[in-house]
């Protein structure tokens, strides 16, 4: 059954993303770590951890995909399960810092022994073991998004409203983040990490790894999408999506489907954070901040909503423009992400893979249409 | 200030020839006093010791002669000197090396004197207290009203029974209303101590209860000690009461906070309302046109400032049209570019907005900088006035008084003009309102206009009470969804209940949870409140399954 649910997922695009992105896994360490600072093929690491970066950001586009292009849930909070993610694998990182700390203390993290804290938070207990933090990158997320959706699609919240209130969820997260009350170091966040699993967090050869990681978590999570959409249930996530009420007449359980749907996008925009903070270095409440969960909708949007790579490459090329942006011009980085929003929303609807398949289909169409026309004898009178 | 220490000073190990000279001094000084000649009582104060120091300061008050104020001064501030070769007292002003000498009772100068020749006369708390009983008697009869009502409350903090012969006295001149309420009570404290009879002195308990207020609690508190322990009862039960009264006081002064809140978010949600509630449009923008707004306000002062600062009182009433205009004209621009092709899809219009969000901002940021604008309050939105147990500041009355007038306004337009009236039928049906040759692409664009100049309105009165920076808008636009989509969309009824409950809610979590938990709880009960009511508090009703 598995093979079948992986097989069906593997079509043309899928499969050469899917390719590409393993490619990309062992080709940029060997880039980076091989080659010579001199070659001319050097990666050099700080590109290393921009594409990392990059890889998760579109991770968390695919994410937000699976719950707005296929499920119609247009959610403005898709930040918040991001950086739960990232908060976990943050205390992670900040447990094994151990004495190495300013403060040099064996158990308690810097900012708690600032605060004057005599013992661990309950919350922190267990966060020194990779496995539980690793499950945490899912659970936290996911149960956050289970509860919230849990109530919102059972009460019929939908469209306008949902947005609205997914976008008061990560404001209040932001909100509470920022306490220092809530032990997860309040405005600075969690920083300074030291190590990962053993290996020095700085190092080459760990940033060739996480990139490796990112890549391939990057390409289970496209086949896990595709799969899902190209099952039946994705066929009624479709159709829930296009008309909910018919949908619901028909005999399904509407808000269970969505909810399902809900919790997966969830938990990989979980663990897209929590590849994310080891390749930056921090994770502080900013990323909880309503206008990086926008940002998400628009990377999917360029990129082509409902479409299973589009969401890929609109968060590399919009990413990839606001660094060379902001770098060359930092002033007009608003005025060109601003005027990109308004451009793909009147002009390219379906973002940029959707346009493209549009055309090449019309065009497929078109040929296949001349073609029936030669062969019935009619060639196509010139106008 | 009436909570401050009374530290005694205790000579721990007093020399026993200084404990001597003193009883020489003290006995030297007594002849002096005899006769109630201010001069002679000025020049014993030279020798007195502290005790005698306060007796002679307490004669000097009573004798009700407003010339000894300035000794009086001199003395609290040490600046009284005794002339150590005739034993006579003088007001000493340094002048270079040597000592101006100024008599205390005439003002005039008399001469000067080396600094060694002299000794200040060192005053204690005690001398310090009866120093200021004393001027306040003196000053109680002074015909200048702020004189005796700075005396008046000198007294009512440092409660004698020596001064109730002269409040008695100043109570029976006593015209001014204020003046006499505070010699009242400055009577009643003064009674409580004293060794009149316990009736009179339940009488002045009472007076001061109903006064209350933080001060009479101390003032109870204070005298409480000393008191007669047949008055203990009646002053805690008096202290009680009065607590009493201040908590309801303090959750009155909340509701006054939450009211006030409640109408800044009624004056950021209106233009929403508009927008959102009666277009559709998830106007993520609406935040940019009250910081346009804002703006706007600024450049009205810095003009007025440039040509005309008479007219600086009137730089609201100026802004106010102004920036009307100028963020309607802004929405007008928005809807004919941009939203006119997105109508239907709510969700696209979210989209296109924010990104129009961002560049209004960063237009803003290059235009004027990152950085906070100085906008001025004119003087009749400066200050506060006092009512009951409430402070209340102009400016939050002022932006209430507007937002409601701002609302009643917009709901008298969508009622009662014709305007309204084709604006409603086009959002209620379109293709219906069109047939009967209602212009709907121009009705869009100047609803829009309208709500984006409601919200530039709003802007000029959050000015005043907020900083004006670029990121001004941003601070209010979550809010005011959530005004909204709590009232209930398309109904403005709803977004008048909606701001004033959340305001309100907000304030009076506050206490309790702190500010910014109180926003999270705020929130997540706004969030809970959509589950149980999707479409709000005031739902339209309609049949449709997906309205």
């Amino acid at each position: 059954m598995i093979t079948a649910f992986l097989f069906r997922s593997l079509d043309g695009k899928v499969l050469a993303g899917v390719a590409i992105l393993i490619a990309l896994a062992i080709l940029v360490p060997v880039l980076s770590l091989a080659t010579g600072p001199d070659s001319a093929l050097h990666m050099p690491t700080y590109l290393v951890a921009l594409f990392g970066k990059y890889l998760t950001y579109a991770m968390l586009a695919l994410a937000l995909d699976l719950v707005w292009g296929f499920c119609g849930i247009l959610s403005l909070g898709h930040g918040a399960f991001f950086a739960l993610g990232g908060y976990a694998m943050g205390m992670y990182l900040m447990r094994q810092i151990g004495p190495r700390g300013t403060y040099g203390d064996p158990i308690l993290p810097d900012f708690m022994v600032f605060l004057n804290w005599k013992e661990l938070p309950w919350f922190w207990h267990g966060f020194d073991m990779f496995w539980f933090a690793a499950l945490m990158v899912l659970v936290a997320p996911g149960l956050l998004a289970f509860v919230f959706g849990w109530f919102a699609f059972r009460s019929r919240v939908n469209g306008v409203y949902l947005s609205i209130i997914t976008q008061a969820m990560t404001y209040a997260l932001l909100l509470a983040f920022f306490r220092n009350d809530m032990g997860f170091g309040g405005n600075n966040g969690l920083t300074d990490f030291k190590d990962i699993l053993g290996f020095n967090i700085q190092a080459d050869g760990t940033r060739a790894a996480l990139f490796s990681l990112s890549a391939l978590f990057l390409a289970g999570s496209l086949l896990l999408v595709s799969g899902i959409v190209r099952s039946k249930y994705g066929k009624v996530l479709v159709g829930i999506r296009d008309a909910e009420s018919r949908t619901r007449f028909l005999g399904y359980r509407v808000e269970n489907m969505k909810l399902f749907a809900f919790v997966v996008s969830a938990m990989m925009a979980g663990v897209a954070g929590a590849l994310y903070v080891p390749q930056v270095g921090i994770i502080n409440p900013g990323e909880f901040s309503p206008a990086n969960s926008i940002e998400v909708v628009i990377w999917t949007a360029v990129g082509g909503r409902a479409t299973l790579i589009g969401p890929i490459i609109g968060a590399v090329l919009v990413n990839g423009g606001k660094t060379v942006f902001t770098g060359l011009f930092p002033d007009a980085w608003l005025f060109a992400l601003g005027g990109l929003f308004v451009a793909v929303t009147l002009f390219l609807p379906k973002g940029i893979v959707g346009t493209v398949a549009q055309f090449v289909t019309r065009r497929r169409q078109n040929k296949a249409a001349a073609k029936a026309d030669t062969i019935n004898g009619n060639p196509q009178a010139a106008e | 200030m009436f909570s401050r220490p009374i530290d005694i000073i205790i000579p721990k190990l007093a020399p026993a020839f200084a404990m001597i000279l003193a009883l020489f001094l003290a006995l030297a000084a007594l002849p002096a006093r005899a006769d109630d000649d201010p001069a002679a009582l000025i020049k014993a104060l030279g020798t007195a010791n502290f005790t005698d120091a306060e007796k002679i300061v307490g004669d000097l008050g009573k004798t009700g002669d407003i010339k000894l104020v300035p000794a009086l001064e001199a003395l609290s501030g040490g600046d009284l000197d005794l002339r150590k070769a005739d034993g006579n007292v003088f007001i000493g002003k340094a002048a270079g090396s040597q000592m101006t000498l100024i008599d205390p009772l005439s003002g005039a100068e008399v001469g000067k004197e080396a600094k060694g020749g002299l000794v200040k006369i060192k005053i204690n708390n005690g001398l310090r207290r009866a120093i200021r009983a004393a001027q306040g008697g003196l000053t109680l009869l002074s015909p200048d009203r702020a004189v005796r009502l700075e005396a008046a409350d000198a007294l009512l903090k440092a409660p004698s029974q020596d001064n109730l012969e002269l409040l008695d006295t100043a109570l029976a001149k006593e015209k001014d209303g204020e003046v006499k309420k505070l010699l009242a009570e400055a009577r009643a404290v003064s009674v409580i101590g004293s060794d009149l009879p316990l009736d009179d002195k339940r009488a002045a308990i009472a007076l001061i209860r109903a006064v209350g207020g933080q001060d009479a609690v101390a003032i109870l508190g204070n005298a409480a000690p000393s008191a007669d322990p047949a008055l203990k009862g009646d002053i805690d039960a008096a202290i009680t009461k009065i607590q009493a009264d201040i908590a309801l006081w303090n959750s009155v002064q909340n509701i006054t906070y939450g009211i006030s809140l409640g109408s800044v978010l009624l004056l950021a949600a209106i233009g929403l309302a508009i927008t959102f509630g009666v277009m559709g449009i998830i106007n993520m923008a609406h935040g940019e046109m009250v910081m346009l707004g804002a703006y706007c306000t600024f450049i009205v002062q810095q003009a007025i400032r440039a040509h005309a600062p008479e007219l600086f009182d009137w730089s609201l009433a100026i802004a106010l049209p102004v920036a009307f205009l100028v963020t309607g004209a802004f929405g007008l621009v928005i809807e004919r570019c941009v939203i006119r092709f997105l109508y239907g899809r709510p969700l696209e219009t979210l989209l296109a907005t924010w990104g129009i969000s961002l560049m209004l901002q960063q237009l803003v940021r290059s235009l004027f900088g990152p950085t906070n604008q100085e906008v001025a309050n004119p003087s009749w939105m400066s200050g506060s006035f006092g009512l009951g147990g409430l402070t209340i500041t102009w400016n939050r009355l002022w932006i209430l008084v507007f937002s409601l007038s701002v609302f009643f306004a917009l709901l008298m337009l969508l009622k009662r003009s014709s305007f309204g009236l084709q604006m409603r039928a086009v959002t209620q049906n379109r293709r219906m309102a069109s047939s009967m040759g209602i212009r709907t692409p121009f009705v869009d664009a100047f609803t829009f206009a309208l709500g984006s100049g409601i919200a530039g309105m709003a802007g000029v009165a959050l000015s005043q009470i907020d900083n004006v920076s670029p990121n001004l808008g941003q601070s209010y636009i979550i809010d005011s969804f959530m005004v909204v989509v709590f009232g209930g969309v398309g109904n403005l009824w709803g977004t008048l209940v909606g701001a004033f409950s959340l305001g309100i809610v907000n304030k009076f979590l506050e206490p309790y949870a702190g500010a910014v938990l109180g926003k999270i709880l705020v929130l997540v009960l706004i969030i809970l409140f959509i589950q149980k009511r999707p479409r709000g508090l005031f739902a339209l009703k309609g049949r449709a399954v997906e309205a």
